[in-house]
């Protein structure tokens, strides 16, 4: 059996008195996209941030990645190990240009730490004409972000989570901002995840946007995992009443939810 | 992958020059602002304005305060502030005369005060990271520490540097270059390009950047703030310190006053050079430029006679008008 691309044991998470998670466990396999469901303030983009090396766990939790534990998980170890997100905050420096933005945290340099601003700018005009649709010659890799639109904005956000070879693509509510078209190419990018072989983790308010495109579907409450079931296993109908009893009970109906 | 997702069409009027424009637009202000005060000092006073003389006063005396304000840039565009670099300065020469009284030895002075000041500066990048106090609060403190430190150390008397005269170090920091230009100019423009280049072409330059604009994307997206705002703090330390010394050895004396005075016009040529109060945005041209625009004020307040007195009031002037222009025209632009 394959092992999870990342596998979560035991998670818990505190900030002060707020346990905002409380003894998680989650995994994502290689070739599924998983929803990620729940209420606000239920801890789902503590969950993936947790997984992204921003939060560190409370004591007790294990992270393993291919089925290999990794201590003391920081972003740019999880970038190194493939892990690429695109945030439902505000996530570009509105003043900087598109390299600069696309390379964020993970400039190209030498040794001594010297851009190579020649490639940087290459490669994000080439990420420009072929994956965020910019045609026009007046957009180039100099302009600073501030003066686009918030659907150009997101792409540029999530083409930076794909020109790294991403092995996992977290989105935490990535169609927020966007227009019914620009939505529907973000859920068609998401749907696509999996052929490429690749693991992905969706979370969206919009339960029509989430069930079309994951494989499975993890239920959040209040820090806890309420429910967990393949999609094949429950119709639309059938989820949204689940949810609606979630939020009534924290808990959902054993029955036909059973784990995978 | 998928091709062409959130595909879009440009907007109109977005041609490379105009965008060349709206990015430079801070750069070409002040530099129209700089020709237009020498215009004005030129006609008004052509005999002093036509000649090196002034020229070389000029190169002379704005690297006091140009130094510190080209590495206070670095500071402010990562969005924090540091008002105790004048004290810095103070204690960090303080070590040198201390040390050079006690051994005699000048290299030795000169990089245990270079570290006395990095040190200062990367203690309050600490405090501000580690503790999460604003960097306001914490360097009005570190500043009135570091002075009242220097004040009971001194008790006020000085320390003549008389030693240092004939060494190669007064030729090297303030000695005269050709016969003509002060040597503090040369490392003013040393330290101008290495600004720029850390700025604009190292890593730690897309970090300052990053962090002043936007601290919590940057640190989703791996970029150790905290470290690169350190950095940032040590340096401005280190740069007082340097400055320090510089303006020491040209009157050839250590008062334990030393840097105040320099806080208004160096904070003046950062926000006239068009760094953004908010952060993420800013150039070393901008401030380079500003400091000799402050510089040449300064001298020219003392020119028409006006008493000292207006040059505090000028300075403020300057401060609060260019955080307001650049506030008001940035929201146009954008
Ligand atoms: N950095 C933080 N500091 C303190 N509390 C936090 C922090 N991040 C999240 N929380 C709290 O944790 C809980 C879960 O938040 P979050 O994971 O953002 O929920 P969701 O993404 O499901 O809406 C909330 O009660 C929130 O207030
Ligand atoms: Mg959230």
């Amino acid at each position: 059996m394959t092992e999870p691309t990342v596998r979560l044991v035991n998670i818990s998470k505190s900030f002060g008195e707020v346990k905002s998670l409380e003894n998680v466990n989650f995994e994502v396999y290689p070739g599924e996209v998983v929803g990620l469901l729940g209420d606000n303030g239920a801890g789902k983009s503590t969950l993936i941030k947790i997984i992204t090396g921003y939060h560190q766990p409370d004591p007790g939790g294990e992270i393993y990645f291919h089925g290999k534990k990794v201590e003391n998980l920081t972003v740019p170890k999880a970038r190194a190990l493939g892990v690429e997100t695109v945030y439902q905050e505000k996530a570009l420096a509105d003043d900087q240009s598109v390299w600069r933005n696309i390379f964020m945290g993970r400039e190209i340099a030498n040794r001594l730490g010297f851009l190579d601003i020649k490639q940087m700018r290459a490669v994000t005009q080439r990420l420009m004409t072929e994956h965020m649709g910019f045609t026009s010659k007046a957009v180039n890799p100099d302009t600073p972000v501030r003066t686009m639109s918030g659907g150009e904005r997101q792409g540029i956000a999530i083409t930076r989570a794909l020109y790294f070879e991403a092995e996992l693509i977290i989105l935490d509510e990535p169609t927020m901002a966007l227009s019914l078209s620009e939505t529907r190419k973000v859920l068609d990018f998401i749907a696509n995840i999996p052929k490429a072989g690749k693991a992905g983790i969706f979370i969206d308010h919009n339960i029509f946007h989430v069930y079309p495109v994951v494989d499975r579907i993890v239920v959040l409450d209040r820090g806890r995992v309420a429910g967990e079931f393949r999609k094949a296993d429950v119709s639309l109908e059938e989820l949204i009443d689940r949810l609606y009893q979630v939020a009534r009970t924290g808990r959902l109906e054993a029955a036909r939810g059973g784990k995978a | 992958m998928t091709a062409e997702r959130v595909s879009t069409v440009a907007k109109p009027g977005r041609s490379p020059f105009t965008l060349w424009l709206r990015t430079h637009a801070l750069q070409i202000g002040i530099t129209i602002v700089a020709i237009g005060i020498w215009a004005i000092f030129a006609i008004g006073s052509p005999q002093t304005f036509f000649r090196g003389n002034i020229y070389q006063a000029f190169m002379s005396t704005t690297p006091f305060f140009g130094i510190m304000a080209l590495w206070l840039t670095l500071v402010v565009i990562t969005g924090e502030i540091d008002l105790s670099f004048p004290s810095i300065m103070t204690i960090s020469m303080w070590v040198f005369a201390t040390v050079m009284m006690a051994t005699g030895n000048l290299a030795v002075a000169l990089v245990l005060m270079l570290l006395m000041g990095l040190s200062a500066g990367m203690l309050n990048g600490i405090i501000i990271t580690k503790v999460g106090v604003p960097s306001l609060v914490v360097t009005i403190g570190t500043s009135f520490f570091w002075r009242g430190m220097v004040k009971v150390l001194t008790g006020g008397t000085g320390t003549s540097l008389l030693p240092m005269r004939d060494t190669i170090f007064y030729e090297l920091f303030v000695g005269r270059l050709f016969g003509f230009i002060p040597m503090q100019m040369v490392w003013m423009a040393l330290f101008a390009i290495l600004c720029w280049v850390l700025l604009n072409r190292h890593r730690l330059g897309a970090h300052i950047y990053l962090t002043g604009d936007n601290a919590d994307s940057a640190r989703l997206m791996g970029v150790d703030v905290d470290r690169t705002k350190i950095i940032v703090f040590g340096l401005a330390g280190f740069s007082a310190a340097f400055a320090g010394l510089v303006a020491s050895l040209e009157v050839t004396y250590y008062w334990p006053t030393l840097g105040e005075g320099y806080l208004l016009n160096t904070l003046s040529s950062v926000f006239l050079g068009g760094t953004s109060v908010f952060g993420g945005t800013g150039t070393i041209y901008g401030t380079f430029v500003a400091s000799f625009i402050i510089g040449a004020i300064n001298a020219g307040i003392v020119a028409i006679g006006m008493s000292g007195f207006w040059t505090e009031l000028i300075y403020g002037l300057i401060i609060v008008l260019s955080v307001v222009t650049q506030t008001i025209v940035g929201r146009r632009i954008k």
